[in-house]
């Protein structure tokens, strides 16, 4: 069974991202880029399928500009088989990415995608699902646990009020959580024989598929700032600041 | 054009998370016109009661009832398919941002190829929006092009709506077969039961993070959480350390709340924690770290042991 991850290069978790002047969107130029954390945790999930023989390959994919392949190159170094990057403009719209991987999909023969539920930078939390719809696939959402047996997965998902098992029938669409695994670092004789690994570079057109832009975004600015606070001495201050704003 | 809201209900009532969403599609409907329709997929067993609570509130002018055996448990992948028929009548289709309606709206999305627009906070026009990206460090103001557009709202910047007199008009509205396709199944469900308030709904909010220690001493939070008609919360480094079950989690990932009063225990506040609770009206901080992050966007703050100052603060309630 073949594994499709799909990886996303973000401004890094640790960085706190600062809204461009003028006001286009946030600035990516000269701040620290990662490897979208969840996407980390798809990769290392499919990594170990494939130790334990139940996948036979990983392949990871990011769509965007050449610089997306730092991210490609960081999937192959901590395992992935193979790498294939989707030329696209800076900011694909999660239903393009949807149908670009379909085509990936059916073009590989891939028999399940693991995605991260979300990318830090858009927070959308769409991709995979609308993935799930366009292949016509069963999808499970912010898995926190996966045992895959004779064909069928067993997904433990993270939902509003608990946790929640499904018995999954593959192939299938999983979008991981936080805690589902602990991603491992590549070593480095790792990281310099994954510079070799050559990058399958493909086209929106390639795969059949426009991209078009369905929403504009017209301004990104700062959010409120909050105004500064104080400290108090104790416990009982805290307590009497509290009720003096009603509060409490 | 008319107003689509995907309800979720308890099995007998609705949650309040999509009450809040309802009060959005209030909000759109005074711009677009038409109507807001309320569907809930439900068992046989739920159906007359859920749809019946659902029309007894303000805003809801008719309520679809998707009724079928499977819907005993969530199933988006049925739920979505028996929604692409009416879909087309719709100008919004809506959905609170919650893990039920973040499995199940974009599924819906790419079935009937509209694009998504993910967590809103503000209606700006019948097309555009206001959402936190980057959790919540940029609020972008986007335009769909499309005629129509599938909406999550952030329950917390959306006050749920109330019940009126009178009621909706309740109809079916039938799962086709081509939806009965089995993609997986609930085999197990572990659901978190408390008495407290839910945490995207209560006025109060007292959350711990890795500073407790232990997951025994959240007992010091929900001592006071009770005498304060509170919920409690976590931090993502208490919930992985195992103190409190994932649905505690407040944070850019887990549960967005913006209470009257959140008050952070032991949490030094990363940026992806502070994008789940700075909406709130007011923040109050313990910790024994005087450079902790949460203290830059606490209105009060003190530096102490929580060992020592929640004892203190639970005393000063009396």
């Amino acid at each position: 069974m073949k594994v499709l991850v799909p990886v996303k290069r973000v401004v890094d978790a640790y960085v706190t991202p600062r809204v461009k002047a003028d006001g286009s969107g946030v600035e990516t130029e000269n701040v620290k880029m990662s490897l979208n954390p969840f996407c980390e945790i798809a990769l290392e999930e499919a990594i170990r399928l494939r130790e334990k023989g139940i996948a036979s390959e990983v392949l990871a994919v990011s769509v965007g500009e050449v610089k997306v392949e730092e991210v490609l190159r960081t999937a192959l170094a901590v395992g992935a088989d193979r790498a294939v990057r989707i030329e696209a403009p800076r900011q694909t719209e999660p239903l393009t990415l949807a149908k670009l991987l379909k085509s990936l999909v059916k073009k590989e023969e891939v028999g399940l995608a693991l995605l991260g539920k979300q990318a830090i930078d858009g927070d959308n939390n769409q991709t995979g699902q609308m993935l799930a719809a366009l292949l016509g696939w069963g999808q499970a959402t912010s898995v926190s646990k996966l045992e895959i047996e004779d064909g069928k997965a067993q997904a433990t998902r993270e939902i509003d009020s608990g946790l929640q098992v499904r018995a999954m029938v593959l192939p299938a669409v999983l979008t991981v959580d936080l805690r589902l695994n602990e991603p491992r670092y590549a070593s480095l004789p790792n990281i310099m024989k994954a510079r070799k690994i050559p990058i399958e570079v493909l086209t929106p057109e390639s795969l059949g598929v426009e991209v078009v832009e369905r929403v504009k975004t017209l301004s990104v600015v700062e959010p409120a700032k909050r105004e500064s606070g104080t400290f108090v001495e104790s416990a009982t201050d805290l307590v009497a600041k509290l009720k003096a704003v009603k509060v409490l | 054009m008319s107003v689509l809201l995907i309800v979720e209900h308890d099995g007998s009532s609705v949650l309040r998370t999509s009450l809040s969403a309802l009060r959005a599609c209030v909000g759109i409907k005074e711009k677009s016109g038409g109507e807001v329709v309320g569907v809930v997929a439900v068992s046989d067993r739920q159906a007359d009661e859920v749809a019946r609570d659902l029309a007894s509130f303000q805003g809801i002018d008719k309520v679809l009832v998707c009724k079928d055996a499977r819907f005993a448990h969530e199933d988006a992948e049925a739920f979505a398919a028996s929604l692409v028929s009416v879909a087309p009548s719709f100008g919004h289709i809506v959905a609170a941002a919650t893990f039920y309606g973040k499995n199940l709206l974009p599924r819906l999305a790419a079935l009937i190829d509209r694009q998504q627009i993910s967590d809103i906070v503000e209606i700006v026009s019948e097309k555009s929006f206001r959402r936190p990206v980057y959790a919540g460090n940029a609020i972008a103001t986007v335009e769909s092009k499309e005629d129509i557009v599938p909406l999550t709202v952030r329950t917390s910047a959306f006050d749920p709506v109330e019940t009126r007199e009178g009621e909706a008009v309740i109809e079916e509205l039938p799962v086709p077969d081509g939806a009965k396709h089995a993609f997986g199944e609930v085999v197990e469900e572990t659901l978190s039961s408390s008495e407290r308030p839910d945490l995207t709904s209560a006025r109060i909010v007292i959350s711990g993070g890795r500073g407790m220690q232990a997951g025994e001493h959240f007992q010091l939070l929900e001592k006071i959480a009770d005498k304060l008609k509170a919920a409690v919360g976590a931090s993502r480094a208490a919930v992985d350390a195992g103190y409190v079950t994932n649905d505690y989690q407040v944070g850019q990932t887990g549960k967005i709340v913006a209470p009257d009063l959140y008050i952070a225990v032991g949490i030094s506040g990363a940026i992806q924690h502070l994008a789940g609770m700075k909406d709130s009206k007011v923040i109050a901080a313990i910790n024994k770290d005087p450079d902790a992050p949460i203290f830059r966007v606490a209105d009060y703050g003190l530096v102490a042991d929580l060992f020592e100052a929640l004892p203190e603060f639970d005393k000063a309630l009396e």
